[in-house]
C-alpha cells in the first residue's frame, strides 16, 4: 500500500506520444539505412555478412562489380515486416554501411510496403560513423586507389628486382 | 598398426602416415596449409607444428612439423601443448603480415581455409608495425581471378599446377619476401586444369572469375550432388545456385573417379544453364514460322494427339539421362528409336561397349588408372576428349618414382624428396595418335600415325605379346611395337587406353586385343575405352547393337512411315550432314523437340517443349567406365521447364500405355528400366531412392546459414512461399535435415564446425584422402568377365582405304573448349573457343601452296561420278600448320563451327580457297591487373 502511495508522487515516465516526441539516443535501433563513405560513394560492398547475421533472414542482396572495381549490391532488400530491429546486421557489417536509426515510425496498412529496396535504404550521408572508408583501409585496388595506397601499404613490389 | 600417444591419449593409427594425416583422420583439429591429401607434404608453411617427446620422461619435447613426421609405434606427441599452440599462432601472424584486410570483397571469404585456420589458432592482433608488401595482379584469362596480396606462400598452387598437372606457365617468381605466384607475363593460363587452383589455393589469390562477377557466398548457395556432363568421364560435382542462377561448380570428392580435381570444361562449362537462349515455355509453330507460347497442359495435349496414330519415331540423346531415353524408347518402340549418335559414331560406341563387356581385362576407374605402371594410348588425345584421365596419366607415370622411394623406404607423402629422387624417371607411357597431344612431355615415345597404322601397330603389339607371328609392317613400326610390348609385358598393372575419337573401329579392336593378349599371358591388364558423351555408354547399353541409325530413320521417314518424331535433348544438326537432317525433319509432319536451350533442331520443330537442364533435373548417367551415377536437381526449374522424363511420362500416361501405369516417381522409371534392360540392371544402385532418410530426415540442399529466406522473394510478394518439396529424391530444398554420414551419392556440400572451406571434406572421409564415410558414389555396371579369354583373335584383317592422290584422311582434332556442345555455350568458355580450322602438316601445306592463316576448301568426290571435276565443297576453313600430323592425315576441329559436315575418317580433297580473308590478329584483353 505504502509503495503504491509512494508511486503517486514520482514523476511520470509516460509521454503523450505522438504530440510529445521522446528523446531517442543515436544508438536507438529503428529503421535501417545504408550509408555512404566520406567521399560520397556507396559504402556497402555486398559482402553478405549482414544477411548471414540476420536472425529472421530478412536481408537479401546480390553482389555486382562496378566498372571502377568496387563491389556493390545490385539489389539490396530488407523485409521490414520481418525485421526485429536487433542490430545484428550493423554489428556484422565490416564497412559501417548498414546502420540502425532512431526512426521507428514506419507503420503501413499494406505489408508489401514494408519491403524496402536499395533506393529506399540508401541515404546520402555517413550516418553515425563519419570517417570510415573501407577501400582506404583494405588492399583491393579500385579506380583512384592503386595497390600500395591503402592503409599501411608499401609501394607494389617490382618482382624482377633481386635487390633486398 | 602403430599406437601413438597424442596429448596423453593413445590412438591406433595407420602405419606409413604422417602425424598430420593421422590427427585429421582421428577427427582432431590440427591447422595446416601446404599439405594436400593428393599432393603430399613439403613442410613449407610450418603451420602444422606439434610437440614430439622423446619418451615418457621427456617433459620439454621439441617442435616438429606434423606433416613431415611419420607416425611410429610408441611415439608421443602433443597438439595442445603451449609450445605448439604458441608456435602455430605466431606462424599465422607471420603469414598474415602482408594480408590486405579485404575479406568482405574476397570471393574466398566464408570458405577460406586461411580464415578457418586463423580462428583455429586464435590469432587476433597484428603486432608488426612495418608496411605491408603489395603486388600487382595479373590477367589470367576469363576463368581465374588473381589477387596476389592475399598469398601466404604455401606453394600449393605451383605444386598443383606444375608438379601435379604438368603446367609450365605458372611459377613462384622473384626473390625473398618479394615472392610472387603468377605467370611470367599476363595472359590466359594454359593448363586445362587451372580451375583447380580455386580449390587448391587455401586463400583468395586464385578465385573463380565467373563467380566473382555475380558473387554469392558459399553459405548462400543451394547445392546438390551432381555429375559433370562435359564428357564421358563422369566427374562428380557440386553445383551451387542462388536466385535461380547456377553460380559455380565445385568438385565433389569421389575416391574412385575424380578425387579432388576437375577439368576446366567441367568447372566452368556449366554456365550454359543460365543461357538467355533457354526455353521457358512450350512453343507451337505457327504457319508463318514463329512460335506461339503454350501452357503446360495444352502442350501435353498436342503431344498426346500427335502420338495417337502410333506411327511415332524417337531420337534419344547420349547427353540425356538413361531414364529419359528409356521412356522415349518405350513410347516409340525399340525399332523406331535411334539413340541419337551420328552414323559414324553409333557402331563405334556400340563396339566400345561390347569390347569392354566381353573383355577379361579390368575396366579401370580413375584411381586404378593412376596406379597403372605402363600405359599405352591408341588414338586418343585424352586432354581434349577425356581431360580428367589425362591428369590421371600424369600421376600414373610417377609410379616409377614411388617404386624407387619404396626401395629407400621413403613414405609416399614425402613429395619433394621423391621428386628429387626420381628426377625424370617415369613409368612408361606410350602414345600413338594422329598428331601431338598435351601429354607428349611425359611419354617415353609418341608417334604420329594414321588411324589404320595405329591399328597395325596395335595388332603387332598384341601378336608380340601373345608370341604369335606378326603381320608384315614397316620395320620402324615393328621396332616400336617390340619396345612397347616388352614394357607392357614387364608391367604389374599394364593399361591400354583407346576410344572412339579417331573414328576407327580397328583401333579399338587392336587395343582390346592387346589387353586380351596381356590377360592371356598373366591375367593382369586393364582396358579403358573413351566414348564421346556423358551418357554415350548408357545409350549403347540401352539399345544394344541393333538400334536404327539416324540415316536409317531418315530413309524410313522418306517412305512416309512416320507421322510424328520426338527428339529428346539432341541437336541433330551436330549429328549428321545438313541434307540428311533437313530431309528427316521435312518428311515427318509432327516434329516434337524436348530440349533446354534453343538450337537449330528445336527451331525446326513443330512443337517445342522446354526441358530442364542437368542442374534442374534428376537423371542417371553411365560414364565410360560403366559407372551409373545420379545427378539431382540443384534448383527448381523456372516457368514450364520440366525434366524430359516428366514430359514423356505424362504423355505416356495420357496415352494410357500399359507399361507406365504403375510408374509415378523418378525411381519407378529407374527401376522399370533396370528390370527391362539387362545391361542396365545395376542403375538402381547409383543412389538411394526417394524413400531414403538420413537418420530419419532428408539431406538439406541449403546450409544452416542460408540467408535471406524472408526477403529474397519479398519483391514479388511479402507472403513467403512454402519451400518447394522434392518428391523425387531424399534431398530437401531447404536447410532442414542432416548433412552428415549419408551415402556419398547424396553429398550436396561440405561443411563442419570450424571448417568452412572445402578442406572440411576431411570430416566426411573415413580417413583423410580415403573414400567418403557413406561410401563411394555410383554403381559399376561393367565387371570383367572372369577368365573368358577369347581365343579367336581376329588379326589385322582389315583393309585400309586407298587414298587417291590429292586426298587426305580427315582426322578429328578435339578441343577441351568448344568440341562439347553445351559447355561451349557457357559465356566464360565461349571466350576461349576458336573458330573452326583445319590442321595440315608441312608436306600438305607445300603441295597446296598455303601458309598458316590461309583458307582451304575441303571437297568430297561425288561417289557416282568418277571424275576429278565433280567435287562437292564440304567446308572452307582456316589453315593451321601442325607438322606433327601423321602422313596422309588432315586434322579438323571437331565440334567447332564450320566442321559439322565433315565425316570422321573420310578422304577429302583439299584446295586453296579463293578470296579468303585472313583473320586479323586477336587482341587479348587485359584489365591491367588492378581490378576485382
Ligand atoms: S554487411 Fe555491410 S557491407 Fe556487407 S552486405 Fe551488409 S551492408 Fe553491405
Ligand atoms: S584470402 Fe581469406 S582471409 Fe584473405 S581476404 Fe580472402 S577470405 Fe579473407
Ligand atoms: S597463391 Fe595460394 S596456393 Fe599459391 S602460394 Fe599463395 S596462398 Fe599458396
Ligand atoms: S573430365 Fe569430363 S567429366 Fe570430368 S570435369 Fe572434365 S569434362 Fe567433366
Ligand atoms: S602443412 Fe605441415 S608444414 Fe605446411
Amino acid at each position: 500500500m505504502w509503495t503504491i502511495l509512494q508511486h503517486s508522487f514520482t514523476a511520470s515516465e509516460t509521454v503523450e506520444y505522438p504530440e510529445q516526441q521522446p528523446y531517442l539516443a543515436p544508438r536507438y535501433r529503428g529503421r535501417i539505412v545504408l550509408t555512404r563513405d566520406p567521399d560520397g560513394d556507396e559504402r556497402c560492398v555486398a559482402c553478405n555478412l549482414c544477411a548471414a547475421a540476420c536472425p529472421p533472414d530478412c536481408i537479401a542482396l546480390q553482389q555486382g562489380v562496378r566498372e571502377d572495381g568496387r563491389w556493390y549490391p545490385e539489389f539490396f532488400r530488407i523485409n521490414f515486416s520481418r525485421c526485429i530491429m536487433c542490430g545484428m546486421c550493423e554489428e556484422a557489417c565490416p564497412t559501417n554501411a548498414i546502420q540502425l536509426t532512431p526512426d521507428f515510425e514506419m507503420c503501413e496498412y499494406n505489408r508489401d510496403s514494408m519491403v524496402y529496396e536499395k533506393e529506399h535504404l540508401l541515404i546520402s550521408g555517413t550516418g553515425k560513423y563519419h570517417d570510415y572508408n573501407f577501400y582506404r583501409v583494405s588492399g583491393l585496388a579500385i579506380n583512384g586507389k592503386d595497390k600500395g595506397q591503402a592503409q599501411n601499404e608499401a609501394q607494389p613490389i617490382d618482382v624482377k628486382s633481386l635487390l633486398p | 598398426m602403430p599406437v601413438i600417444q597424442i596429448d596423453g591419449q593413445e590412438y591406433e593409427v595407420e602405419a606409413g602416415q604422417n602425424v598430420l594425416q593421422a590427427a585429421l583422420s582421428l577427427g582432431l583439429d590440427l591447422p595446416y596449409f601446404c599439405w594436400h591429401p593428393a599432393m603430399g607434404s613439403i613442410g613449407a608453411c610450418r603451420q602444422c607444428a606439434v610437440v614430439q617427446y622423446l619418451n615418457a620422461d621427456d617433459d620439454r619435447g621439441r617442435i616438429v612439423m606434423g606433416c613431415m613426421t611419420p607416425v611410429a609405434d610408441g611415439a608421443i606427441f602433443s597438439l595442445e601443448g603451449d609450445k605448439a599452440r604458441g608456435f602455430r599462432e605466431s606462424i599465422v601472424e607471420a603469414l598474415m603480415l602482408n594480408h590486405p584486410h579485404d575479406c568482405p570483397v574476397c570471393a574466398e571469404g566464408g570458405e577460406c581455409h586461411l580464415q578457418d585456420m586463423t580462428v583455429m589458432v586464435g590469432h587476433r592482433d597484428r603486432h608488426y608495425r612495418g608496411k605491408k608488401n603489395t603486388h600487382r595482379n595479373q590477367y589470367l584469362g576469363p576463368l581465374i581471378n588473381h589477387e596476389m596480396n592475399r598469398c601466404i606462400t604455401c606453394y600449393r598452387c605451383t605444386r598443383f599446377y606444375r608438379d601435379y598437372a604438368g603446367g609450365t606457365d605458372l611459377a613462384a617468381m622473384a626473390a625473398h619476401d618479394h615472392i610472387y605466384f603468377g605467370r611470367h607475363e599476363e595472359g590466359v593460363l594454359q593448363s586445362e586444369f587451372a580451375g583447380n587452383l580455386v580449390e587448391v589455393c587455401p586463400t583468395g589469390v586464385f578465385t573463380d572469375k565467373t563467380l566473382v562477377k555475380e558473387y554469392t557466398r558459399k553459405w548462400d548457395l543451394q547445392s546438390a550432388p551432381s555429375v559433370c556432363t562435359g564428357c564421358a568421364v563422369g566427374c562428380n560435382t557440386m553445383p551451387g545456385e542462388r536466385y535461380g542462377k547456377l553460380k559455380r561448380v565445385h568438385n565433389r570428392f569421389n575416391a574412385e573417379v575424380n578425387g579432388y580435381f576437375l577439368c576446366d570444361r567441367g568447372r566452368f562449362g556449366a554456365g550454359f544453364v543460365n543461357s538467355d537462349k533457354n526455353l521457358e515455355f512450350p512453343g507451337l509453330r505457327l504457319t508463318d514460322g514463329r512460335f506461339d507460347a503454350l501452357d503446360h497442359h495444352a502442350a501435353l495435349m498436342r503431344m498426346t494427339t500427335a502420338c495417337h496414330s502410333g506411327k511415332v519415331a524417337g531420337i534419344g540423346s547420349p547427353r540425356a539421362s538413361v531414364e529419359s531415353n528409356y521412356l522415349l524408347r518405350l513410347l516409340v518402340g525399340a525399332k523406331n528409336f535411334a539413340p541419337g549418335f551420328s552414323d559414324a559414331e553409333q557402331p563405334l560406341v556400340e563396339l566400345a561397349f561390347s569390347l569392354q563387356q566381353n573383355s577379361p581385362a579390368l575396366t579401370p576407374d580413375i584411381q586404378t588408372i593412376e596406379s597403372a605402371d605402363a600405359v599405352l594410348v591408341l588414338g586418343e588425345d585424352l586432354t581434349n576428349t577425356a581431360p580428367r584421365i589425362a591428369l590421371a596419366l600424369r600421376q600414373s607415370v610417377r609410379n616409377k618414382a614411388y617404386e624407387m622411394a619404396a626401395e629407400l623406404r621413403l613414405q609416399s607423402w614425402q613429395d619433394a624428396a621423391i621428386r628429387n629422387l626420381a628426377q625424370t624417371m617415369r613409368s612408361p607411357l606410350f602414345i600413338a595418335t594422329t598428331a601431338n597431344t598435351r601429354l607428349d612431355d611425359i611419354t617415353e615415345d609418341r608417334v604420329s600415325l594414321s588411324p589404320d597404322n595405329i591399328a597395325s601397330l596395335g595388332f603387332a603389339i598384341a601378336s608380340l605379346i601373345a608370341g604369335e607371328p606378326v603381320d608384315e609392317i614397316d620395320q620402324a613400326l615393328l621396332r616400336r611395337a617390340e619396345v612397347i610390348a616388352t614394357a607392357l609385358r614387364g608391367a604389374q598393372r599394364p593399361l591400354v587406353l583407346s576410344g572412339t575419337s579417331c573414328g576407327s573401329a580397328v583401333v579399338m579392336q587392336a587395343a582390346a586385343q592387346i589387353s586380351q593378349a596381356l590377360c592371356k599371358a598373366d591375367n593382369r591388364s586393364m582396358l579403358s575405352l573413351v566414348v564421346p558423351e556423358a551418357n554415350s555408354l548408357g545409350q549403347a547399353m540401352l539399345t544394344g547393337a541393333t538400334a536404327p541409325t539416324l540415316s536409317a530413320l531418315s530413309k524410313r521417314a522418306a517412305a512416309k512411315e512416320f507421322d510424328t518424331l520426338i527428339v529428346v535433348e539432341n541437336d541433330l544438326y551436330r549429328r549428321g550432314p545438313k541434307e540428311i537432317v533437313d530431309a528427316l525433319l521435312a518428311n515427318i509432319p509432327n516434329v516434337i523437340v524436348i530440349d533446354s536451350m534453343d538450337n537449330p533442331t528445336l527451331s525446326a520443330s513443330s512443337l517445342a517443349l522446354p526441358a530442364a537442364s542437368f542442374a534442374e533435373s534428376e537423371g542417371t548417367l553411365v560414364s565410360m567406365e560403366g559407372r551409373a551415377q545420379r545427378h539431382f536437381p540443384v534448383f527448381v526449374p523456372a516457368h514450364e521447364r520440366r525434366s524430359s522424363w516428366v514430359w514423356l511420362l505424362a504423355c505416356m500416361k495420357e496415352l494410357e500405355i500399359e507399361e507406365v501405369s504403375n510408374l509415378h516417381h523418378f525411381d519407378d522409371v529407374t527401376r522399370a528400366c533396370a528390370s527391362q534392360i539387362v545391361a542396365l540392371s545395376g542403375i538402381t544402385g547409383a543412389a538411394p531412392d526417394h524413400h531414403f532418410r538420413n537418420v530419419g530426415v532428408k539431406v538439406p540442399r541449403q546450409t544452416h546459414r542460408y540467408s535471406g529466406r524472408t526477403a529474397m522473394h519479398a519483391n514479388i510478394s511479402v507472403h513467403e512461399p512454402k519451400q518447394p518439396t522434392d518428391e523425387e529424391s531424399p534431398l530437401a530444398f531447404s536447410m532442414e535435415g542432416l548433412n552428415r554420414s549419408q551415402p556419398g551419392s547424396l553429398l550436396p556440400y561440405v561443411w563442419a564446425p570450424g571448417w568452412n572451406s572445402n578442406q572440411s571434406l576431411n570430416k566426411f572421409q573415413s580417413e583423410v584422402g580415403a573414400p567418403l564415410k557413406g561410401g563411394t558414389a555410383g554403381a559399376r555396371l561393367l565387371l570383367p568377365t572372369a577368365g573368358s579369354v577369347n581365343r579367336g583373335m581376329h588379326k589385322s584383317n582389315f583393309t585400309s582405304a586407298k587414298l587417291q592422290s590429292g586426298q587426305w584422311i580427315m582426322v578429328p582434332r578435339y578441343r577441351i573448349f568448344g568440341s562439347e556442345e553445351l559447355s561451349a555455350k557457357a559465356p566464360a568458355i565461349a571466350e576461349l573457343v576458336d573458330s573452326g580450322f583445319v590442321e595440315i602438316n608441312n608436306v600438305c601445306a607445300q603441295s597446296l601452296g598455303v601458309i598458316e592463316g590461309d583458307g582451304v576448301e575441303l571437297q568430297r568426290a561425288d561417289p557416282q561420278v568418277q571424275s576429278d571435276m565433280l567435287k562437292a565443297p564440304v567446308a572452307t576453313l582456316q589453315v593451321r600448320i601442325n607438322d606433327t600430323l601423321a602422313e596422309g592425315c588432315v586434322g579438323y576441329s571437331a565440334g567447332l563451327s564450320g566442321t559439322e559436315d565433315i565425316i570422321v575418317g573420310e578422304p577429302l580433297a583439299l584446295q586453296k580457297a579463293q578470296g579468303w580473308q585472313r583473320p586479323s590478329p586477336q587482341i587479348i584483353g587485359t584489365d591491367g591487373g588492378s581490378n576485382v
